[in-house]
């Protein structure tokens, strides 16, 4: 039994379905990338299993219990974070209160937390009087990264962590996300840059117009012929 | 020697005329541009109800003043109408939040865009206008009691043998210094706080703030409270100051959204600024100079009118003057806040 699964996800944004009967799964200390084509529905399904969007059929389940009916909110207490693509720092806040917002739900001390996401972001304790607005994009990512870890999820959902930054901060946020594996937490990831996440990944989905084209070790899929010439461009 | 006096007497003119009084109305202002802009910045509507919730606040602080009169429970020197206060501020928080049940909540919840909040908004304004005019009734009210002046024009005079005098009365002197306790301890509030960030982050990126786990009925909840102390508190030292007519309240609106958008909408330190520049602007501009010039200038050539470039009729043309101005030239207000 999956720590994580959305099975057989059915649903949309009210008009026509974008998930037909997809099914994700993540493990603890696991990463799981969903990778496939534009508007094949990989963020819609990474949304829906946070509860962003009603499902039609199929279900969600974390650590064994049912949670498709559960809000957002509450999906997020029972600690699974998520990193949106975009929008996803306060601007206004500096980064310090970026991170103490991340671990809003949480009553024990965590100054302990911030110090691992400073270990892991070095950069982020040098600017952390900053507003969150005046980083670059690559630094933003690591605000939202952090952000999100400060919870102390179990469950990290990214949606293209990766998106607009330079092939440097790539390469460095993919260490990161590698790191986090580490401790044990499970991360499922949405990703435009396949070949590279598939490299990283124990365990790939390709979605294909709603519905699970090929499900495979992140190593396997990218030694398949077919999802080389179809996905990764040959 | 007689130059250096007049001189003097040029000066407090001007600090009798437009630095004291510009203070205490700037402070009055920024008060009520302060609650705008919290609930555009936090519940995204422009609240058009703003001016007849702070009538509702005031009006209910005097008539609890008029029934501690009647006990003849007073505070001394300064008007009773501070220890009505805090029953002015629960019965607006007791309004608001039912305001909020009964016609909010529901466009909440349906996502209505912020312009039908704004029509909405105004349905409320008139419905609170007319519970006000139906309770206190449409005419001027007085409720200032206590001493007058801290300084008066006359002891100013005789003490310094200067020509004209300095007056600085109680109600202006006790806006100030409420105005300063209270931004500070919002500030200190929204900054510092649990609950303060909360309500920052809820402002900056609501969809983040969901996913960080922020209850979005608790920031509302706790939006509207501060509004409403904003409100009566700002009402009521407009009140003192000046004197309470539910109508001013209604027209009031416009100098403090044009304040709140001068500073930049949904930027707290913005509305502050954006009430001095409005209050100080209305004034400056309906100023008659004309004794100001006679000081400064030789006879030959004294003013033959009042060198006044506005009547105070027009003070209202003022703020509606700089709002034009500011939307064409700097759309999101001196300091950086969203566009309306």
């Amino acid at each position: 039994m999956s720590f994580l699964i959305g099975e057989n996800m059915t649903g949309g944004y009210g008009g026509a379905d974008i998930l037909k009967g997809c099914t994700v799964d993540v493990d603890e200390g696991e990463i799981a990338v969903i990778v496939g084509p534009n508007g094949a529905g990989k963020s819609t399904a990474m949304r829906a299993m946070l509860g962003m969007l009603e499902l039609k059929s199929g279900s969600v389940r974390f650590r064994g219990k049912e949670i498709t009916h559960l809000s957002t909110q509450a999906r997020i207490a029972e600690g699974i974070a998520f990193v949106p693509q975009t929008n996803n720092v306060f601007v206004n806040m500096t980064v310090l209160e970026n991170l103490e917002m991340g671990a809003f739900l949480r009553q024990d001390d965590f100054r302990e937390t911030i110090e691992q996401v400073f270990e892991l972001f070095p950069i982020l304790a040098e600017k952390q009087n900053q507003l969150a607005g005046e980083l670059s994009g690559g630094q933003r990512q690591q605000v939202a990264f952090g952000r999100a870890l400060m919870s102390q999820p179990r469950v990290l959902m990214l949606d293209e962590p990766t998106a607009g930054v330079s092939p440097i901060v790539m390469d460095d946020l993919f260490e990161r996300i590698l790191e986090v594996r580490q401790s044990g937490v499970a991360i499922l990831m949405v990703e435009q840059n396949a070949r590279q996440a598939l490299s990283i990944a124990d365990k790939g989905f390709v979605l294909v117009i709603g519905e699970n084209r090929h499900t495979d070790t992140g190593a396997a899929l990218l030694a398949d012929p077919e999802v080389k010439r179809s996905f990764l461009g040959g | 020697m007689e130059t250096i006096t007049d001189f003097i007497n040029a000066f407090v003119l001007l600090l009798n005329f437009i630095l004291v009084p510009g203070l205490a109305y700037g402070s009055q202002i920024a008060l009520g541009a302060l609650g705008i802009t919290l609930v555009y910045g936090i519940l995204r509507f422009a609240n058009f109800a703003h001016g007849d919730t702070m009538a509702f606040g005031t009006m209910v602080t005097i008539l609890v003043t008029w029934w501690l009169q009647s006990l003849g429970i007073t505070f001394g020197l300064l008007p009773t109408a501070l220890l009505a206060l805090p029953a002015g501020i629960v019965a607006t928080v007791l309004i608001l939040l039912i305001t909020d049940k009964l016609v909010y909540q529901h466009y909440r919840r349906v996502k209505t865009p912020a312009v039908t909040l704004l029509i909405v908004s105004m349905g409320v304004m008139f419905m609170m206008n007319g519970i006000v005019r139906f309770i206190i009734g449409p005419n001027d009210q007085r409720f200032l009691d206590g001493e007058r002046f801290i300084i008066h024009a006359r002891s100013f005079k005789a003490m310094t043998g200067l020509n004209e005098g300095l007056s600085i009365k109680v109600s202006q002197g006790i806006t100030i210094f409420i105005a300063i306790l209270l931004v500070v301890a919002l500030f200190w509030f929204l900054q510092k706080t649990r609950t303060g960030k909360a309500m920052r982050a809820y402002s900056d990126n609501e969809d983040l703030a969901l996913l960080s786990g922020v209850n979005p009925d608790r920031v509302v909840l706790i939006t509207w409270i501060i509004v409403a102390i904003l409100a009566t508190v700002a009402g009521t030292l407009y009140g003192l100051d000046k004197s309470f007519k539910p109508f001013t309240y209604l027209q009031l609106l416009l100098p403090m959204f044009a304040a709140a958008i001068v500073g930049g909408v949904g930027n707290p330190i913005g509305a502050i600024l954006g009430g001095f520049v409005i209050a100080f602007s209305e004034l400056i501009v309906t100023y008659a100079y004309k004794k100001v010039f006679v000081y400064l200038l030789p006879v030959s050539l004294e003013p033959s009118n009042l060198m006044q470039l506005l009547s105070t009729d027009y003070k209202f043309a003022v703020s509606f003057f700089i709002l034009v101005l500011v939307l064409l030239i700097k759309p999101t207000g001196i300091l950086k806040g969203n566009v309306i």
